[in-house]
């Protein structure tokens, strides 16, 4: 060996392979503002199209008059229900199986409703023409609040629906009643309860809010009609299923569909769905024969398009004296608004809801959803979140402080007393789920020590004290949070899209001289997946990252997949990855054996090649195996070097982490300053710590949001407030605390490396340890449950009701 | 969020741009910085046929001394307000305000002129001209006028200023040397509006106060001069019973409206709170 030979470590860093802190390939487009995102496109001829929307939450539609709007030059088309009821489009399906209007079929159920669509030659004109259609309205009584929404007098919302006594998910008891979904042991928890030493109870409310991408959703659809063919460019986290969906509706067979997502700026949940702006582009091309492009503007964007959350989930526990928990027990009124169109697997009409367990030993559980219609926006969606999972982990992280107080103990003590041990995974969780891996009181104690928890404790006692004799008007508090997320859907045996089992895949191709271009079905809004999929086959086939071109989004050319959502990429995806990748490294060997001669049996993988053992010196790289693939494979082989895998995933992963929030907060003013926030995370094996730290700020940062003043609110006529930068909470960087993080590494076992998801957690965590942080520090006052969110008002609110302001 | 159509006019003289708006009356609107006019009109809830931008007035723009007053020109912007020596030295609360208003890029565009023009209760700079008695320079087509800033609100959006009239200048006595003085300011976040502001300026003869002005932001339909809570306070050695009358007398006269930044309630309290703390900050920077 010559000086000039690599060395192992060097041959190993040449590939930025998995651990690695590559830098992101795609940075260097997005850096320059040289992304192409949907608004970029410009094709020959198209034209614009905009929604006339409704200005009322609850009202008939008597008349829609186009008359005046259509003699403005420019206005190609005013489209409304009735011409979408020519081709059969006036109502589509949703994801959860409820039906939805495109465009108000003589009613509309929400402020902002789609009521006719405007097609124009530029966005001017269409704007121009949509104030003067005439919308004759008749105003129908307003339903907001989701708890008078089954009242016997209640307005009825839905009158397609009149009669049907049975939902997509069971009987339906009311005729503004979705439907009723029921898990775990009702009885065991009733004889739990009622052999409990101590219980709490409160109603825990996580408010409406929304994913909010910095792109909104848009699209172009462009009609081919002389080959009978649609493409759709759009912002689609599942464009796959996107196009499986048109082709439904449509009747355009499915290959004569192309549905290509191109850069997306975010998507949080926010682009899963299919909207009435899609559905209606892709009828006026389909009529007209001219690409036709919608855009949603920021308003619309916040109050039509999918919000998030708005569970109210009152919550029960049952402990022992000595603060072991031994029954759970929740009721959750879900307010869907005007349409189900929450974006969950089939089956599972309250998403995930039920790992609300949580990271604790409860012995026995039962939970039960009933989803309420109301008149405001439909959605639902997984706010960076896997299905209904942050609802969850607030819901139980909260209810965890309260019993703490109620017993007079310390809430991480609580946890590590009833954490799942170590020795107890898998772990059948009571309602239903089987944790694969987990080392809860390593990361609880990890998190502890760093942060100095007890000190911590310390200091807020003295701070009370203070407070009490009148020195200062500030208090603390301290945030604590432990939660387990459940990611990667997933398994074909509970999760399926409208039928399509929820696999994911991907496709590698080695080209002669060693270079890679590989495509999957899913699809980045911002994760990375350019820089972390090449990583995981640099890895796995010994060619650098850089030789390694991913691509995805295009439905034509990638393989079948069912999207990016729900932190599943990684754990469903890359596992796909891995294993074509295995696949080829398994051709490679048989090459390589032919190439040296030997037994494929006597050759072993080292890190870049293959070599013989016992004679490292007798190897062959990749790069040499993939010319020998297309240059002398070996006799009665194929030629070339690709493979394609789908994956089923057996399993979910679930990732956890320990939360932790220094909060002091202006009893006065009601502002609250968050000191610190220590943020460890176990997501298994890590693919790009950098990547990983970047998801796990943005996460924190929405939960920040979130927790501290992010909402979407209704007035009680229904109308939709605060939708726009000026009201609706997004932080900037001076509001933004600093983020500490920190991780442990407890691998799936499942996974082919051994990764979960990430990129959801710090959401999922990061919003309870906040609102813990903020009832933490009153609970000296006697508090025990403040609503979220924690806007200063309603801090100062509370401290006023506490009697804090003397 | 487009806005309807309309001609757009860019004069270099004041008499030009009165002339224009002479001509078009109620449809034509005055564009200064355009923070509040252009989102009104992608909203479509203005909807001028006629635009009059001030750019390419060079007489709008300065900052002087003249005599016992200074001088901004209208379309002097928060930015240049902030980097001017002489208001650093002589009026150093309004380089306060300015770096609480906004952001960096909007206090590059947005003026002083269009914030104390537009009537919008939720602008900075209105309550602050109250609090240091300044006045506007009217120009109409009948030459100019001076209008008190303490005259000039008369509701949200409603003004003294005449729809044939622009804002030119804004003239500001030199408070004296010494004095103290603070901007308190609560807000959601950076680039919002006051929840509630309080602008104070006083002077200290020792341990007494010989001269306090009050105004508040963002707690009633115009911004207010709070002239019973100077009155209580000046004379008196800030003790903590007078400061409890004078807060009293200031949250006596707001009146604001509930929205997500809190109710009436919340916002009024603020408006005190914020009174208290400015009132301590000024103390402590005056001279005795």
């Amino acid at each position: 060996m010559n000086d000039m030979t690599p060395t192992r470590e060097q041959r190993e860093a040449a590939l930025e392979g998995m651990g690695c802190k590559r830098k992101r390939v795609e940075d260097v487009r997005f850096t320059q503002g040289k992304g192409q995102y949907v608004d970029d496109l410009k094709l020959p001829g198209m034209v614009f199209g905009d929604f006339v929307r409704s200005p009322y939450a609850h009202a008939k539609v008597t008349k829609i008059d186009a008359t005046e709007a259509l003699k403005i030059p420019g206005v190609i088309a005013v489209l409304t229900a009735e011409d979408l009821k020519g081709v059969n489009l006036a109502w589509m399906p949703t994801l959860a199986g409820d039906v939805q209007m495109v465009l108000a079929d003589g009613k509309v159920l929400y402020q902002n409703q789609e009521v006719a669509f405007v097609v124009a030659e530029d966005r001017y004109i269409a704007d121009d023409a949509i104030q003067l259609v005439e919308v004759e309205y008749e105003e129908l009584p307003v339903l907001v609040d989701p708890f008078q929404s089954m009242a016997p007098d209640a307005p009825v919302l839905r009158p397609d629906l009149e009669g049907k006594t049975e939902g997509a998910h069971g009987p339906r008891k009311h005729h503004n009643h979705i439907f009723n979904w029921g898990v775990g042991d009702k009885d065991e928890t009733a004889k739990a309860f009622s052999e409990a030493d101590v219980t709490i109870k409160e109603l825990i409310s996580y408010h409406r809010t929304h994913p909010s991408p910095l792109e909104t959703c848009q699209c172009v659809a462009s009609m081919d009609k002389v080959k009978g063919e649609l493409t759709v460019y759009g912002t689609f986290q599942a464009p796959h299923v996107i196009r499986t969906v048109a082709s439904l509706l449509s009747t355009i067979p499915e290959h004569k569909i192309h549905v290509i997502a191109p850069d997306i700026g975010g998507g949080f949940g926010n682009k899963v769905g299919a909207y009435p702006g899609y559905i209606c582009a892709i009828v006026a091309s389909i009529v007209t024969g001219i690409p036709v492009k919608w855009v949603e503007d920021r308003m619309e964007n916040l109050s039509t398009t999918s919000f998030a959350r708005d569970y109210h989930m009152t919550t029960e526990i049952a402990a022992k004296n000595d603060g072991t928990v031994t029954g759970l027990k929740v009721h959750v009124l879900a307010d869907h608004g005007g349409f189900d169109a929450c974006a969950d697997p089939s089956k599972w009409p309250a998403g995930f809801f039920n790992i609300v367990t949580g990271s604790y030993d409860f012995p026995t559980a039962h939970l039960e959803v009933d989803g309420v219609y109301t008149n405001k926006a439909p959605g639902g969606v997984a706010y960076r979140c896997s299905f209904r999972v942050t609802e969850a982990a607030y819901c139980i992280e909260r209810a965890m402080d309260i019993l703490a107080q109620k017993l007079d103990m310390d809430p991480a003590d609580l946890r590590l007393k009833n954490f799942v041990k170590p020795e107890q995974f898998p772990y059948q969780s009571a309602l239903g789920w089987e944790y694969d891996s987990g080392d809860y009181h390593t990361a609880m104690h990890k998190a502890m020590d760093t942060i100095g928890y007890r000190e911590l404790r310390a200091e807020q006692k003295a701070k009370q004290e203070a407070f009490k004799r009148g020195e200062t008007r500030e208090i603390m508090g301290i945030g604590v949070s432990f939660f387990t997320e459940i990611v990667g859907a997933g398994p074909s045996k509970n999760c399926d899209i409208l039928g399509v089992a929820m696999f994911d895949s991907a496709e590698i191709r080695v080209h002669p001289t060693g270079s890679v271009i590989s495509r999957m079905g899913t699809k980045s809004q911002g994760q990375g997946h350019e820089t972390t999929w090449a990583q995981i086959i640099a890895t796995e086939i010994g060619i650098p990252a850089a030789d390694i071109m991913v691509e995805e989004g295009n439905t034509d050319t990638a393989p079948y997949g069912l999207g990016t959502y729900g932190s599943r990429s990684t754990p469903v995806a890359g596992a796909a990855i891995a294993l074509a990748a295995r696949k080829i490294r398994n051709k490679a060997q048989m090459i390589a054996a032919h190439m040296l001669e030997v037994s494929e049996y006597d050759l072993e993988w080292d890190i870049d090649g293959f070599q013989v053992k016992g004679n490292p010196q007798a190897r062959k790289s990749m790069k040499e195996i993939a010319w020998a693939a297309y240059h002398a494979p070996p006799p009665n082989m194929e030629p070339g070097l690709e493979a394609v895998s789908y994956y089923d995933p057996p399993n979910m992963t679930y990732p956890f982490g320990a939360y932790f929030c220094v909060m002091d907060i202006d009893v006065d003013t009601g502002v609250a300053k968050t000191r610190r926030f220590y943020a460890l995370d176990d997501c298994g094996t890590r693919i790009n710590p950098m990547i990983i730290e970047g998801q796990v700020h943005g996460g924190l940062t929405e939960a920040f949001a979130i927790a501290m003043g992010q909402e979407i609110t209704y007035d009680e006529m229904g109308n939709v407030m605060g939708a726009s930068f000026m009201d609706f909470f997004i932080p900037t960087a001076v509001e933004t605390p600093h983020w500490e993080t920190d991780h442990t590494v407890t691998p799936s076992p499942h996974h082919p490396i051994g990764a979960k998801g990430v990129g959801e957690s710090p959401n999922v965590g990061g919003v309870p340890a906040f609102s813990n942080a903020v009832n933490d520090a009153f609970q000296f006052m006697g508090s025990t449950h403040i609503q979220m969110p924690h806007d200063a008002w309603r801090i100062w609110q509370a401290a006023k009701d506490l009697g804090a302001h003397g | 969020m487009i806005p309807g159509e309309f001609t757009y006019h860019r004069p270099s003289s004041v008499a030009e741009a009165v002339a224009i708006l002479v001509s078009h009356g109620d449809e034509a609107r005055p564009l200064s910085g355009g923070h509040s006019l252009i989102p009104m009109m992608k909203l479509r809830m203005a909807a001028p046929e006629h635009l009059v931008d001030l750019a390419g007035i060079a007489d709008l723009k300065g900052i002087s001394e003249s005599g016992d007053n200074i001088v901004i020109g209208a379309m002097t912007t928060q930015n240049e307000l902030i980097n001017s020596a002489l208001l650093t030295e002589k009026l150093p609360i309004i380089r306060e305000t300015s770096l609480l208003i906004a952001d960096p890029q909007i206090r590059y565009v947005g003026t002083l002129g269009g914030n104390v023009a537009n009537g919008d209760p939720g602008n900075d700079m209105p309550a602050l001209m109250q609090c240091l008695n300044a006045s506007y320079v009217l120009a109409g087509p009948d030459g100019e006028r001076e209008v008190a800033a303490r005259e000039f609100y008369e509701a949200a959006y409603f003004t003294a200023l005449a729809p044939e009239e622009l804002l030119t200048a804004v003239k500001i006595p030199v408070p004296p040397a010494g004095h103290g003085f603070a901007y308190e300011k609560l807000k959601r976040k950076v680039g919002d509006y006051a929840t509630a502001a309080a602008a104070v300026v006083l002077t200290m003869n020792g341990s007494s106060v010989d001269f306090c002005s009050i105004a508040l932001t963002n707690v009633s339909d115009t911004p207010l001069y709070a002239g019973d809570a100077s009155a209580i306070l000046t004379g008196s050695t800030l003790d903590s019973d007078t400061i409890k009358r004078a807060v009293a007398a200031a949250e006596a006269i707001t009146d604001p409206a509930s929205d997500a930044r809190g109710p009436a309630e919340y916002r009024t309290k603020m408006a005190g709170i914020m009174l208290q703390r400015a009132l301590t900050r000024a103390a402590e920077r005056a001279n005795r």
